[in-house]
């Protein structure tokens, strides 16, 4: 059986959830290789053998630290080459999408991005247009590349052991053309990452103001365990950061519970989020495009009905 | 300083988009098209650096005839010439193809910043910088959201999961820049019309040296096999709010084994 390559996405040897689901994907087309490059994987290489992957391919060392996206397109094209692999699995993260076009280039093949399934012939899935339309491709030159979304599919733990095999890294020249010079930190919320949360509360243009988000919008969201988003309408009236936006420009989420306060629902944001997998709507506005993607939903106003849904929700645990 | 800042022409990021039955391309026709929105950041951050020192900023996009408004749109900004790359060869063409019809045309140049939004609105790969500046063998200085050019260093906050890594560079390099980088200013009257006659260059796959076998749909690395439009979501249940709303919800998110 060939091999699928799956690159491990990790914090510092913490396995990012998006990783296992990808083992439990490349287990349906082949034999999972996890590709774990940086530090960290002493502690890892149990997980994800226990997750599935036979081998774990380590590359470490300062370089992948050191530079940007490069040093691990290097050890993923050379795995290549020397494996033949029959797909290579890659996180659709920000450097999991650059990672796969610059493996492309080097090894000459096709790129898929944002896939949500692959199947045994390696033909991906993906939901294009924020999820209105359903594509079918597949990589017609070369090993296949595939980024896959988080929450495509649930991990498996396998129970198996996984044998390590040490891959020297190198640095090469376009590698080394970047230099990563200082790493800042922001102060986390202790939310879940908004990408990867199994439930995502939101706010829009209904919450009001910034003070709407930290009185209405957080503590539902922490009652739930759940990340907090944003519309666009409420990023661009700096209610709530940026980074937190979830829409057509912004971030893709596809939880199993998105809870939409104050949307209206415009293409911009449906496009981010309507295949999650179960939606709960508040708005005061029963003709709001977003009630057509409800499971359920209120026609109410959030200031009242988000606070007593949260005191409910604390009040059982 | 010479900058080149890449913009695609793609669907108004508003409007709904579709693939075409016939060959499962985008249908340009079914929607407003515009200057990619993300692309305006990374114009209006050249425009900054030019205005900073000194320097000239052109833009170049690769697409259908139609393109060359958006060239001479995104030039309305301030830019001062365009290279618009069009070839019938061209449609669908894919990221790889895109990248290295981009690279091909900048080579040569003597750019010493060639400049992406870091995503296009209607594809949303976010690929094509990290292709070219591979292609080049170009420093990939990309997912900038602050970009400082001082003599021929280049130093960028790439924007991570956490925060941002602070990432230096030599120059030349290729650059993307995230949403909401700065505030990307509407174009004048003045420079309306100057765009108007700005140096605009058209050119074919011939005149960049490409043969059409490697670019278009029939050559691409990927091609899909079929699609279909999502099918409407079956009806859930609204209420209208009574003071029971919250009880209503938690009995949803009950049966729904959510808490």
């Amino acid at each position: 059986m060939s091999e699928v390559l799956v690159l491990i996405e990790h914090s510092e040897g913490n396995i990012k959830k998006v990783s296992l689901e990808l083992l439990a994907m490349a287990a349906g087309i082949g034999e999972p290789s996890a590709v774990f490059v940086g530090p960290g994987a002493d502690a890892a290489i149990a997980t994800l053998g226990d997750h599935g992957a036979k081998t774990v391919y380590v590359a470490d060392g300062q370089a992948f630290l050191d530079h940007v996206v490069v040093p691990t397109v290097d050890v993923l094209a050379k795995l290549v080459a020397e494996k033949s692999p029959a797909a290579v699995l890659i996180p659709s993260s920000a450097d999991g999408k650059e990672i796969a076009g610059r493996l492309a280039v080097a090894i000459d093949s096709g790129v898929i991005t944002d896939a949500v399934a692959v199947s045994a012939d390696v033909v991906a899935t993906q939901n294009v247009f924020g999820g209105a339309t359903i594509v079918h491709s597949r990589v017609s030159k070369g090993t296949p590349v595939i980024t896959v979304r988080t929450n495509s599919i649930a991990p498996v733990q396998s129970g198996g052991s996984a044998t390590r095999v040490d891959v020297a890294a190198e640095v090469s020249a376009a590698a080394g053309a970047t230099k990563v010079v200082n790493r800042v930190s922001v102060q986390k919320s202790g939310r879940p990452d908004l990408s990867e949360a199994a439930i995502v509360v939101s706010g829009g243009r209904g919450v009001g103001s910034d003070e709407g988000f930290a009185s209405v919008i957080e503590p539902l969201a922490d009652s739930l365990g759940a990340a907090v988003g944003a519309s666009r309408a409420a990023t661009d009236a700096g209610w709530y950061p940026h980074q937190f936006q979830v829409g057509q420009t912004g971030k893709t989420v596809s939880p199993q519970l998105y809870v939409a306060n104050g949307i209206s629902g415009a293409i911009q944001h449906r496009a981010g989020m309507q295949t999650s997998k179960t939606v709960v709507v508040v708005n005061k506005d029963a003709d709001a495009p977003i009630f057509d993607l409800a499971d359920f939903g209120v026609v109410g106003d959030l200031h009242s009905v988000v606070p007593d849904l949260t005191a409910r929700v604390n009040a059982r645990k | 300083m010479k900058i080149c800042v890449c913009v695609k022409q793609v669907p108004d990021s508003w409007a709904e988009k579709k693939l075409t039955a016939a060959d499962s391309t985008l249908d340009r026709a079914a929607a407003d098209r515009v200057v990619n929105e993300l692309d305006e950041y990374a114009v209006e951050e050249a425009l900054r650096i030019v205005e900073a020192g000194e320097g000239e900023v052109t833009i170049l996009s690769m697409g259908p005839d139609e393109a060359a408004d958006s060239v001479r749109k995104a030039i309305s900004m301030g830019a001062h010439a365009g290279i618009h790359i069009s070839d019938p060869a061209l449609h669908g063409s894919d990221a790889l193809a895109t990248s290295l019809v981009l690279a091909k045309a900048l080579e040569g140049r003597g750019f010493d910043l060639i400049m992406f939004g870091s995503e296009s609105t209607d594809a949303r790969m976010s690929v094509v910088p990290a292709m070219v500046s591979a292609r080049l063998g170009l420093p990939q200085m990309t997912f900038a959201n602050k970009v400082e050019v001082s003599g021929s260093n280049l130093t960028i906050h790439r924007v991570t999961d956490y925060g941002y890594d602070e990432v230096q560079s030599s120059l030349p390099a290729v650059v993307s820049v995230v949403e909401k980088t700065n505030e990307p200013r509407y174009p004048s009257f003045k420079n309306i019309m100057a765009a108007k006659k700005a140096p605009m260059e058209t050119l074919s796959l011939a005149d960049i040296g490409l043969d059409a076998a490697a670019v278009g749909l029939a050559n691409a690395w990927s091609e899909v096999k079929d699609f279909a439009e999502r099918p409407a979501k079956a009806k859930g249940t609204v209420i209208t709010d009574e003071g029971n709303g919250a009880e209503k919800i938690e009995e949803f998110l009950v049966t729904q084994k959510f808490i």
